[in-house]
């Protein structure tokens, strides 16, 4: 019977993968290009980390890269903050006033256009100056806000996914003990959650890393993020400095990824060796 | 002792006061009413079962006296004090769970720990209370471990010990032996009676298994949708239920409809067409007379014979339809000319014994001081 | 209890009823405010936008609201953007070429990303974490970047054209970077993982004794995954389908680096209403009929994703 049923979704998925995966290996292969012609391989003096190390020497790749990497983890902390507010209201308390638009205001940054936000921002930004004279012009602080009020979306499905496997007796407990009900949020509920609360602050800080089309919008004169960069230089074609950057972005995420997966298969393997032994000792 | 700071509205009660008292607590989820109108006292020292089905707000009124839920009315006296506007965290009461909901991120000494950590009393004595608790519950060196590096009986004694660490007034336990398999069930069982005893504290069961609230409680409540239906001993709840429902609810009983015919002060007659006879009841029922009643015999008061009986009362014959081995006690079905069937227990006594078989006529008799008559 | 008693329990029972209620005021305020002050706030002022005309100024939008003589306000709408919107040829096609362009994005992404979520549920144990990590890690990866990897392979001097040369199956390099074709192909592969993954939780979720018990009565494999497998699993395709759709008809960056100046998507017209021609009314107008088109879809994917949540 796994005949060829199977071997069509074996085909499949070498398929599937392989367009996911060749676009990108491609792109790292011709990083070590020594050719200016990025596609065109210079055989006689490749594979060189030419590019690599002019890219530590361009000043204004490293400029664009400090400011993405600090607006990236400020958006990411408030991200999570708000994300992790929102996650309770929405999963614990489950009756209030205005808790439909509440539920419709938390998803649908995840999908309208970025064009739609990144205006309507814009717009904002600029209605608050000409009354209230704050924001005075654009850059890190407005980029900030506007990645916060998306990225916060993503953030709330991750940590409220969690918050609703958190068993709710555990907190009734705590509280029977004598635990306020602050303090059971801070000494129960927070450290049980406090994994998808790191995976919402990297996806929240991966979102804001990776922004082009909103970061466009609220942007200021003075402030060129390392996407906004690449993008100006990619829209002239391709270069070679920016496969690259492109290499060492993806490979920073790849370990990243990797080993918080690896992680956490391990622990839930180990917990479960643990369990197995209890079980088998009593 | 340093339990919570607690409202202090009047005086302890003196003894022999109600300890626990429940005055027409209600609770209401929209339409739906979960508990209505109940009303309880217990006494110090205690263990007091709530047995029930599933929804029928054994564990709502629980969650109640343990100030999860807030009342749509009524109030909650714990030793003289109205309690029931007190957060659970400022509760002389602890609890409990059914799943033990003991924190998996710390280990069972912080589990045990944590109450009192609350409460801010010092290290040196959290350290000594912690460890004579796990002491009680035998689980002296297991004090390092987390809760899944346990087995079920032992994270059962952690709960148990966390709960206690704080010399609650009072104990609810939601279906506390609930997660255990049979044998180490029965084991548990006893235990908590011990350790109940020793330290004096009173229990409040909720359990849907009435063999648990048997072996357990010193008085049951049954309750069924919302309402206490009886409150009493376990004999009283087995032998004198008040209702069709607790008769049928506790144990096995063959309930049959029937009228009163003949209504003395110290015995009646009631007419059962079901069982083609009337039945001989040896004291009076407080009910007017032609009134519909149910009656209710247990099967191991009747008694199953070959031949007939000498009495003349409560007599049946009819022939056996099925049988059922246990070991202990052998299960009988019988059924009457008229049809109906009943179910006799009857003990297996010899080892070697003939006992009736398939498809023979046999007799039934019943003592007259076996028959519960129930008017609702 | 006396009468003063009663009272002061009342009382007491509503002090505490009381008090947690302000820290849960605050939780919910908190992050309502932030939404509803940079998020549903500047939607108004889009709307506000789009019912002005454009001047030359900072901002470069004639007021609606000013203050008239005697104290009135005097509100301007102009229905010409969206007027304009209508009737302009460009606008109209833009829009109609974005619902196509996405549309179709989607039915392939479908295409491939059933079979690949049905093998990653299927495989056994190890292999399934491995094949699910490598769909979520191009999810993590920059975006702009991997639409950017394609300009490498499709160029005159590209990959794929020195493969094709090489092979001799065309003469001359094929113009592949700045078409329709780009566009699709970038749509497909960046959102690719966003179809795979709600298929992926879908298929997985299925209980595979249903397959035995079909089997059991006589039902075909081919068979059982069309009456038993697709239909168990229709949750996860809306889902994965307006998650692809959604996002892709307002893409505006695949457009801009793998489409050709022809390419008329609406993302990248409400772009360039913006930037190049700083017609703020326009671009305004624009973005809210393109909010008013998805909206439908995005209350769609909210019913659909609840109904996941509890099922």
């Amino acid at each position: 019977m796994p005949g060829r049923r199977s071997l069509f979704v074996l085909g499949m998925l070498a398929f599937g993968f392989a367009f996911l995966y060749v676009p990108i290996l491609a792109m790292i292969a011709y990083s070590f290009n020594a050719s200016r012609l990025v596609t065109v391989w210079d055989s006689a003096n490749s594979p060189t980390l030419g590019w690599y190390v002019e890219l530590l020497h361009n000043s204004q790749v490293l400029d664009a890269a400090r400011l993405s990497l600090r607006i990236a983890s400020v958006n990411a902390t408030g991200a999570v903050i708000l994300g992790t507010l929102a996650a309770f209201a929405l999963e614990r308390y489950r009756r209030f006033r205005g808790r439909a638009l509440f539920g419709l205001l938390t998803t649908a940054p995840m999908v309208l256009p970025e064009v739609i936000t990144g205006l309507s921002l814009l717009l904002l930004f600029v209605a608050l100056e000409q009354t209230i004279g704050w924001p005075s012009g654009r850059g890190a602080t407005t980029i900030t806000i506007a990645h916060m009020t998306f990225s916060m979306a993503y953030a709330i499905v991750v940590i409220q996914a969690r918050l609703a496997t958190v068993d709710r007796s555990l907190e009734d407990a705590a509280m029977d003990l004598g635990a306020r009900p602050w303090k059971v949020f801070l000494v129960i509920t927070l450290p049980l959650i406090a994994p998808a609360i790191a995976s919402a602050w990297v996806l929240a800080f991966i979102l804001s890393w990776d922004d082009i089309v909103i970061t466009s919008f609220v942007s200021g004169p003075g402030s060129t993020t390392l996407p906004q960069l690449v993008f100006s230089k990619v829209r002239l074609g391709v270069s070679p400095d920016i496969n690259a950057l492109a290499s060492i972005l993806v490979l920073i995420v790849t370990v990243v990824v990797v080993a918080a997966g690896t992680y956490m298969a391990r622990r839930d393997r180990r917990r479960l060796r643990e369990a197995q032994a209890a079980v088998a000792a009593s | 002792m340093t339990a919570a700071p607690a409202p202090r509205a009047t005086p302890a009660a003196p003894p022999g006061q109600p300890y626990v008292r429940i005055e027409g607590l209600t609770k209401r989820f929209g339409d739906f009413v979960a508990v209505r109108q109940v009303s309880l006292e217990i006494a110090r020292g205690e263990i007091f079962c709530l047995l029930g089905g599933s929804g029928c707000g054994k564990t709502t009124l629980l969650r109640m006296l343990a100030g999860f839920e807030a009342p749509t009315g009524g109030a909650v006296f714990i030793d003289g004090v109205d309690v029931t506007a007190v957060p659970p965290y400022e509760r002389p009461v602890n609890m409990m769970f059914q799943a033990y909901a003991l924190f998996p991120h710390m280990t069972v000494e912080q589990n045990v720990a944590f109450g009192l950590r609350q409460d801010g009393t010092a290290r040196a004595e959290i350290a000594t209370r912690v460890h004579e608790m796990l002491a009680l519950v035998q689980l002296e060196g297991y004090d390092k471990r987390k809760p899944h590096q346990l087995s079920g009986g032992q994270r059962q004694r952690v709960a148990l010990a966390r709960a206690l660490v704080k010399r609650p007034k009072l104990l609810l336990l939601d279906e506390p032996l609930g997660a255990l398999d049979k044998k180490l069930r029965e084991r548990t069982q006893f235990e908590l009676v011990n350790l109940q005893d020793r330290l004096g504290v009173t229990f409040i069961i909720v359990t849907h298994d009435q063999e648990e609230a048997m072996t357990l409680a010193t008085r049951i409540g049954v309750m069924r949708a919302g309402e206490i239906l009886q409150v009493g001993t376990p004999t009283d709840i087995y032998e004198f239920p008040n209702s069709r429902f607790v008769a049928d609810f506790i144990g096995s009983v063959n309930l049959t409809d029937g009228k009163l015919v003949e209504d003395e002060p110290d015995h009646v007659r009631i007419d059962c067409p079901q069982l083609g006879t009337t039945v001989f009841v040896d004291h009076g029922v407080s009910a007017p007379p032609d009134a519909q009643v149910s009656v209710a015999v247990r099967p191991e008061k009747i008694q199953l014979t070959r031949e007939r009986p000498p009495q003349v009362d409560n007599v049946l014959s009819g022939t056996v339809t099925g049988i059922a081995y246990l070991g202990d006690v052998t299960r009988y079905l019988v059924r009457l000319p008229t049809g109906f069937e009943l179910r006799i227990t009857a003990p297996n006594v010899f080892r070697r014994e003939e006992r009736p078989a398939h498809d023979e006529a046999v007799w039934l008799h019943w003592h007259p001081s076996a028959t519960v008559v129930v008017t609702r | 209890m006396n009468a003063a008693g009663a009272l002061a329990a009342r009382l007491q029972r509503r002090a505490v009823a009381a008090r947690p209620a302000l820290g849960r005021r605050l939780v919910i305020a908190l992050p309502y405010l932030w939404l509803a002050v940079f998020f549903l706030a500047p939607f108004l002022i889009v709307l506000k936008i789009a019912f002005s005309n454009v001047q030359l100024s900072m901002p470069p939008v004639e007021p609606v609201f000013s203050w008239a003589a005697d104290q009135v306000v005097q509100i301007r709408l102009h229905l010409s953007n969206f007027s304009f919107v209508f009737g302009d040829q460009l606008y109209v096609a833009a829009f109609l070429n974005s619902l196509q362009v996405a549309g179709v994005s989607t039915l392939l992404a479908l295409l491939i990303g059933y079979p690949m979520a049905y093998g990653i549920a299927r495989a056994p144990g190890t292999w399934r974490n491995i094949l699910f990590l490598l769909v979520v890690l191009p999810f993590f990866t920059s975006f702009l970047l991997r639409v950017y990897a394609w300009m490498g392979l499709l160029g005159r001097s590209g990959l794929v054209n020195g493969l094709l040369l090489k092979l001799g199956l065309v003469h001359e390099p094929l113009q592949l970077l700045q078409t329709d074709f780009a566009v699709y192909l970038g749509m497909v592969y960046s959102y690719l993982p966003f179809m795979v993954l709600p298929l992926y939780s879908a298929i997985e979720k299925l209980d595979l004794t249903l397959l035995e018990a079909a089997a059991d009565l006589g039902c075909r494999p081919t068979k059982a995954f069309f009456t038993i497998t697709l239909p168990l699993t229709r949750e996860g395709i809306f889902a994965g389908c307006l998650l692809v759709f959604i996002p892709a008809v307002g893409e505006y960056v695949i457009p801009a680096l793998l489409g050709g100046p022809d390419t008329l998507m609406i993302g990248r017209v409400v772009w360039d209403e913006f930037f190049a021609n700083r017609d703020w009314p326009v671009a305004s107008a624009l973005a809210i009929v393109l909010l008013a088109v998805l909206s439908g879809f995005v209350l769609l994917l909210q019913r659909v994703q609840a109904q996941e949540r509890e099922a």
